[in-house]
């Protein structure tokens, strides 16, 4: 991670129109400010209609802030003329794969985005053959997408946005409608994507345990950036998290419980493997 | 139950007739249906039926197959014989009751059309069999491409079969789950006569139109996302290019034209 900004977003504002003419409803974003480094892993948490979604419409210019600026890698949203441009820059997973797959056979759903760009024929093939590969679905290129998992169509929809080779990638609770194993194959992914390629990874989310493994956690609530930090900082705050509706990681959890019952764990626990580490200091030192 | 049903009835495979260009295939499907129509005797209609047949061999669909498309028209096959045997009156009298006439003519117009229809229904069933959804749709959209001219757009229509192809096995799907939503509420949908039954529906289309709406909106959402902007300035991964194999294909449909015409000359018109 470096400090090249990748997104920046100053004092947005943002309302729906609402139901009577003219009249705009409560606004939705409200003086939002927030800065997003090129490389890093960003998660977004938030509980459903704390402003997360329409944040990701503001950031590949699908929509303009009422006030405020938005810049993409320098590029001010409002510039109609960058529209395109913006939108090649930052490429978004939506939470439902069967309504972002357009084309009826994989390796075409995922050409779909370079053909659009006007890319050259034998130019996008490579792309294809290369973003398959990167999420392991190379195998599947023939398939029809209705006949792949929850999983693996996400995976595909996220090989549709590698092969634009966007710099920065807006996952929009890509794994709420996955089982289990695919909410691990579709993670497991993202990561590589941004450990591997240097891709900027937004993952925009409410399950507390994929966001201890970002970079820095922005906690969202009504409209505003109400923490923002490495997971160790945010989740340290648990009021804050209690009383936006949000919640802390298991492992967290688990050792609250723990402590209530006078079996108080040594250092700061956010994943399974903290509560392991702790929970063996925590032995020995008994012995 | 429903979502293993095969679009399009397309059947995988790599006979040439699969290998051959799709907007060769389309075009050459609709000049052998003019070539069908134009035989006039039943020599030249011998020389078509022979490469029908020559044709589905070629493409390894098995001969099954292709006699399980002609069962939906079976009805229509009978109607039309039946109608030329009554109706017939030409050639020798073979049976006679009251004002109904059998006739030597009226058989062979029978047989004659019989044979048309069945070579008519191969041919044009191969084109769907031999070539998937997308390779169809792709050739079409490339052999349109000519209007332009007269601001019909190709690219439109070719992407909007492609979405309807894309979510027909999608809203199968979840027009079974609706289904189940609503008996797991106590839904009757079997019992009844048609008209209960047909009202029996609307719950079902409701939610299936309210949700169709939603995605229709997500999937405009995500082809902005992923810089759609229409026809224009767009290039496609698949390069479509005539092979040997094409020309080779369209060398023997000008032949088979020439053959039926010639028969046509040569020997008396039973049509």
């Amino acid at each position: 991670m470096n400090n090249e900004i990748m997104i920046q977003i100053q004092n947005a504002s943002y309302a729906y129109d609402g139901d009577d003419e003219g009249v705009k409803s409560e606004p939705v974003l409200r003086n939002l400010s927030l800065d997003i480094y090129r490389g890093e892993f960003l998660a977004i948490l938030g509980h459903n209609g704390s402003g997360k979604s329409t944040l990701t419409r503001l950031c590949n210019a699908m929509a303009q802030p009422d006030s405020g600026k938005v810049f993409v890698d320098g590029m001010d949203t409002a510039n109609e003329a960058l529209e395109y441009a913006i939108r090649e820059k930052v490429g978004v997973v939506m939470q439902n794969p069967d309504n972002q797959i357009v084309a009826t056979i994989v390796e075409e759903d995922v050409a779909f985005g370079p053909e659009n760009l006007g890319v050259e024929p034998s130019e996008i093939r490579r792309r294809v053959d290369d973003a398959l590969r990167r999420v392991g679905m190379y195998e599947y290129r023939g398939h029809e997408p209705h006949k792949l998992s929850g999983g693996q169509k996400q995976r595909v929809a996220i090989a549709g946005i590698l092969a634009m080779q966007t710099e920065c990638i807006i996952l929009d609770e890509p794994t709420a409608m996955l089982d289990p194993q695919g909410r691990q194959e579709v993670l497991k992914t993202i990561h590589e994507l941004n450990r591997d390629m240097g891709i900027t990874v937004v993952l925009i989310t409410h399950f507390m345990d994929e966001a201890v493994q970002a970079d820095r956690v922005a906690v969202m609530d009504e409209g505003k950036i109400l923490l923002l930090g490495t997971p160790r900082e945010v989740f340290a705050h648990r009021e804050v998290l209690f009383d936006s509706g949000l919640d802390i990681p298991q492992s967290a959890k688990l050792a609250d419980r723990l402590a209530q019952f006078g079996i108080c764990l040594p250092g700061s626990i956010l994943t399974p493997e903290d509560f392991l580490a702790s929970f063996c200091a925590y032995r020995e030192g008994k012995k | 139950m429903i979502k293993d049903i095969t679009l399009g009835q397309y059947f995988p495979g790599n006979s040439p007739i699969h290998r051959l260009d799709p907007r060769s295939k389309l075009v050459l499907v609709f000049a052998l249906l003019i070539i069908i129509f134009l035989c006039q005797n039943f020599f030249s209609l011998l020389l078509v039926s022979a490469f029908s047949l020559f044709c589905v061999l070629l493409s390894r669909i098995p001969l099954k197959t292709m006699l399980k498309g002609l069962k939906t028209i079976v009805f229509v096959i009978l109607l039309t014989s039946i109608l030329q045997i009554f109706y017939n009156h030409d050639g020798k009298l073979l049976w006679q009751w009251k004002s109904i006439q059998i006739t030597t003519g009226g058989i062979s117009m029978a047989i004659f059309i019989t044979v048309r229809i069945i070579c008519l229904i191969f041919i044009s069933s191969l084109l769907t069999y031999t070539t998937s959804p997308t390779l169809l749709t792709d050739g079409i959209e490339r052999l349109l491409k000519p209007l332009k001219k007269i601001h019909i757009e190709p690219h439109t229509l070719a992407m909007m079969m492609t979405i309807a192809l894309r979510f027909i096995p999608t809203l199968i799907e979840e027009v079974d789950h609706i289904i189940s939503a609503q008996k797991a509420r106590g839904a009757d949908l079997e019992s009844g006569n048609l008209i209960k039954r047909a009202k029996a529906l609307i719950p079902i289309l409701i939610p299936l139109f309210v949700n169709s709406f939603r995605r229709a909106y997500d999937l405009a959402y995500a082809m902005e996302c992923r810089c759609y902007r229409g026809g224009d300035g767009r290039t496609r991964m698949r390069v479509m290019k005539l092979s040997a194999v094409d020309y080779l294909a369209y060398v023997i449909c000008a032949l088979l034209l020439a053959g039926v015409i010639v028969l046509n000359i040569f020997f008396e018109a039973v049509i």
